[in-house]
C-alpha cells in the first residue's frame, strides 16, 4: 500500500524546506507555519488552511445588480443627488464610496464637473420637449412640432439624432458609463435615466449591460469568471503587487478555477509572471506570437493587450483609460510636454533585447526539455479526460455487471478528478522549474515534483485498465488509494512551493519578480 | 431611412458651401452624397505650405453625421501630402476630431476643413509620424478603425 511511503517523505521534505526557509521567516510568518503535529499530515490538510489558500467570494449577476444599488441608494441619501447622478459619481470614483464623498463634501462643484455633471439644481430631470423654432444642430432639421432633448447642460438637438448617436455610441462603440453630451467639447455625461427615456428596450437593456460590466471592470477587487457562459464575478482582495508573493487562485460556483491574478486557468504553483513569460516563451515560434509580441505591449495598469497600429506614442487604455508612454510603459503625466519622444527608451531596450535573444538561444536545449513535459502533462490531461469520458459509460455497464451501487464507481469519478488536477499542477511545475536557478530548495521542489508526477502515471495507469479489470475489488482499493495519495502529494508540493513564495525565498534564474521601472512607479503612490 | 439622414444633412450643407466658404477652403466635387473633394491651402506664410494646394477627400457613412466622415489627403500631380507630424505620406491624419472619440455630430465638413487648416497652420515641424514608413507599408486598414492616441493640443 502507498500509505507509507505518503507518510515518510513529506516528513523528511518538511523539514528541510523549514531549515532552509527559516533565516528568511518573519515572525509573524512562523507562527501559522508551525505545523502542529507532521505524523498527522493527512488531517492536518483536511482542517488546516494550507499557505496557498486565499480567501474569495463568488458573486452572481443579481447580487452585483444589488450591490451597485445599494451604493447608489447609499450616496443618493447622504448627499441627497439623483440617483443616476450618484451612479454617475460613483462610476467616476471607482465606486469607492468613501472617497466620492469625503470629496464631495469637501469641493462639490469640482468633483462634479471632473465626474462630467451639472452642478445640481432643483430643475426637473431633462424630458423630451417641443420648442417653436427650435432647428437641430445636427440634422439640420426645424419642422414644427419637432420633438427635442437636452441633458443638463441645455445642448439640444431632435429626438432622432438623439437616438442615432445613442444606438452609434452603445452599438458601435460599446460605451455606456462615459457617453457625452453630443455637443463638440460638452463634457456631461447622459445619465441612465435620459437614457431610458430616449433608446428602445432592446438598446437600453445593452446599455445596463455594459454599464454593470464597468463596475466589475472598475473595481480592482472584483473579476468576471472567464469561463464560456458563466455569468458570476469574483472577488478577491489579492493585490497586483502581492503576485510575486502568492498564486491567488480561486474557483468559481461554476466550478471553473482560475487565477485571479491574470485570468488564466488554475497555475499554481507558477505564480503570474513567470506563467506570461513562460506561456509567451512557448509561442514564441507561431509566427502569431511573434508578431503578438513584436507588435503589442500590455496596458501596465490593467494588463490588456494593446496592438498600436499608427499614431503617436501616448496610449490610452480603452478599457481603463490609463494613460501611459508606449515607447517607456511609464506614466504619460511624467512625460510634461516633451511630445512623442521617449529618449529614455532606446538605448535600455536595445540591450535588453539583444540580451534576450541571446539568453534564449543559449537555454533552447534546456527549453525544450521542460516544454516537452509540460507539453506531455497538457495532452495526457486531455487523454485521460477522454478515458473518463468512456469510463463514465463503463461505470454503468459495471454497475449492471457487477452488482456495484452507483456510490460503490464513484471511485472512478474521484480518479479522473484527481488526474486532472494533478497534472494541470505537474504541468506548471515544469514551467515553475524552467525558471529556477539550481539550489537546495530546487532540489526539493524537484523531488516532490518527482514524486507526484510518479504517483500520477501509476494512478493513470491504473485508470486505463479495461472494466472488467476495473471491477476486481483489490483494484478498486488501489485505485482509492493512489487517488488519495496523489491528491495528498500535490498538495504537500503546493503548500511548499507556496511557502517560498510568501517568503521569498525562490532563486530565480530571470529577474521578473521586480515589476519593469515604468510600470512599478505607477502602481505605488 | 437611415441613407436618407446622411444626405439630408448633406444636402443642407452643400447648399451652405455653395453659397460661401471660408477663405483657403475651396470645393472641388461633390457629386453624390458619398464621397467629396476639397482644395484647401494654408494662409499665412508658413514657409512649409506656402505656395501649396492640398486635396481632401471626405467619404461619408449612412451615419453621417452622428459618425465621423473619413477624411484624408489625396496625392496628384500638384497636389502633395502635406508635411506634419500627425500626416502620414499615404495621406491618413491623425486628428482627434475624426475618431468616434472626439467627433461630434455638430461638425461639419466645413469644420473639418477649418481644423485642418489650422493643423498645418501652428505646425513648424517638417517631418512625418514617427514609424511613418513602416506604418504606410503596413497599413491596410481603413483610417477609422485604426485606433490613434491623441494628446497634442498645439498643432
Amino acid at each position: 500500500m502507498s500509505g507509507g511511503e505518503g507518510a515518510s517523505t513529506p516528513f523528511l521534505t518538511y523539514v528541510v524546506v523549514k531549515a532552509h526557509t527559516n533565516p528568511w521567516l518573519s515572525t509573524d510568518f512562523d507562527f501559522d507555519d508551525e505545523p502542529p503535529d507532521l505524523g498527522i499530515h493527512k488531517d492536518i490538510h483536511q482542517k488546516k488552511k494550507t499557505a496557498y489558500d486565499i480567501s474569495f467570494k463568488v458573486y452572481k449577476p443579481e447580487d452585483i445588480q444589488k450591490q451597485q444599488d445599494d451604493l447608489i441608494n447609499e450616496v443618493n441619501m447622504i448627499l441627497d443627488i439623483r440617483k443616476e447622478e450618484a451612479a454617475i459619481l460613483l462610476r467616476y470614483f471607482r465606486w469607492n464610496k468613501e472617497r466620492l464623498i469625503e470629496d464631495y463634501m469637501d469641493k462639490a462643484r469640482q468633483v462634479l464637473e471632473a465626474a462630467g455633471l451639472a452642478q445640481s439644481s432643483a430643475k426637473p430631470p431633462p424630458r423630451l420637449e417641443t420648442i417653436p423654432g427650435f432647428v437641430c444642430d445636427i440634422c439640420c432639421e426645424d419642422g414644427e412640432g419637432l420633438q427635442s432633448f437636452a441633458i443638463k447642460c441645455g445642448h439640444r438637438y431632435c429626438v432622432d439624432c438623439y437616438r442615432h448617436y445613442l444606438a452609434q455610441k452603445i452599438k458601435e462603440e460599446g460605451e455606456a458609463a462615459r457617453i457625452q453630451c453630443p455637443s463638440d467639447g460638452c463634457n456631461l455625461i447622459i445619465d441612465a435615466r435620459s437614457l431610458d427615456i430616449l433608446v428602445t428596450p432592446e438598446l437600453a437593456e445593452r446599455y445596463h449591460t455594459l454599464l454593470n460590466r464597468t463596475y466589475v471592470e472598475d473595481k480592482e477587487t472584483l473579476k468576471w469568471c472567464p469561463a464560456p457562459d458563466c455569468e458570476n464575478a469574483v472577488e478577491c482582495s489579492v493585490k497586483k503587487k502581492d503576485l510575486d508573493k502568492v498564486v491567488p487562485t480561486v474557483q468559481c460556483a461554476c466550478s471553473y478555477r482560475f487565477c485571479f491574478g491574470c485570468i488564466l486557468s488554475d497555475h499554481q504553483p507558477a505564480p503570474c509572471e513567470l506563467v506570461k513569460r513562460w506561456l509567451k516563451k512557448c509561442a514564441d515560434d507561431s509566427e502569431t506570437a511573434n508578431w503578438i509580441s513584436a507588435n503589442t505591449k500590455e496596458c501596465p495598469k490593467c494588463n490588456s493587450t494593446i496592438e498600436k497600429n499608427g499614431g503617436c506614442n501616448h496610449m490610452t487604455c480603452r478599457k481603463c483609460k490609463h494613460e501611459f508612454c508606449w515607447m517607456c510603459m511609464g506614466l504619460w503625466s511624467e512625460h510634461g510636454t516633451s511630445w512623442y519622444n521617449c529618449n529614455r527608451f532606446e538605448e535600455k531596450s536595445g540591450t535588453e533585447a539583444r540580451d534576450a535573444q541571446a539568453k534564449s538561444r543559449v537555454s533552447l536545449e534546456r527549453y525544450l526539455h521542460y516544454y516537452n513535459r509540460y507539453a506531455n502533462h497538457e495532452q495526457s490531461a486531455r487523454l485521460d479526460k477522454d478515458i473518463y469520458v468512456k469510463t463514465e459509460k463503463k461505470m454503468v455497464q459495471l454497475q449492471k455487471e457487477s452488482g456495484m451501487s452507483w456510490i460503490e464507481v464513484q471511485y472512478l469519478n474521484s480518479a479522473s478528478q484527481a488526474l486532472q488536477t494533478c497534472r494541470q499542477t505537474l504541468k506548471w511545475t515544469y514551467a515553475f522549474a524552467f525558471y529556477l536557478a539550481r539550489n537546495n530548495l530546487t532540489e526539493i521542489f524537484e523531488d516532490n515534483q518527482k514524486d507526484l508526477e510518479m504517483a500520477v502515471e501509476a494512478l493513470s495507469e491504473m485508470f486505463e485498465k479495461p472494466v472488467g479489470e476495473l471491477a476486481d475489488p483489490k483494484l478498486k482499493v488501489e485505485i482509492m488509494d493512489k487517488t488519495s495519495y496523489c491528491n495528498k502529494r500535490r498538495i504537500i508540493l503546493l503548500d511548499d512551493t507556496a511557502n517560498n513564495l510568501a517568503n521569498g525565498a525562490w532563486t530565480f534564474n530571470v529577474d521578473f519578480m521586480t515589476p519593469t521601472p515604468a510600470s512599478g512607479s505607477s502602481s505605488r503612490r | 431611412m437611415v441613407a436618407n439622414f446622411a444626405a439630408k444633412r448633406l444636402g443642407k450643407e452643400l447648399q451652405k458651401i455653395n453659397s460661401s466658404l471660408p477663405p483657403g477652403i475651396t470645393l472641388v466635387s461633390a457629386d453624390n452624397f458619398e464621397e467629396w473633394l476639397l482644395d484647401i491651402r494654408v494662409l499665412d506664410k508658413n514657409p512649409l505650405y506656402e505656395g501649396q494646394i492640398y486635396r481632401l477627400k471626405f467619404r461619408f457613412g449612412s451615419s453621417y453625421p452622428i459618425e465621423p466622415p473619413e477624411v484624408t489627403f489625396v496625392k496628384k500631380d500638384d497636389r502633395p501630402i502635406p508635411m506634419h507630424p500627425h500626416i502620414y505620406s499615404n495621406g491618413i491624419i491623425c486628428l482627434d476630431l475624426l475618431g468616434s472619440q472626439g467627433w461630434s455630430p455638430v461638425q461639419n465638413v466645413e469644420s473639418v476643413c477649418m481644423s485642418i487648416q489650422s493643423m498645418l497652420t501652428g505646425n513648424s515641424k517638417n517631418e512625418r509620424p514617427p514609424g511613418d514608413e513602416e506604418f504606410v507599408r503596413g497599413n491596410r486598414q481603413r483610417p477609422k478603425d485604426i485606433d490613434f492616441y491623441y494628446h497634442d493640443n498645439t498643432v
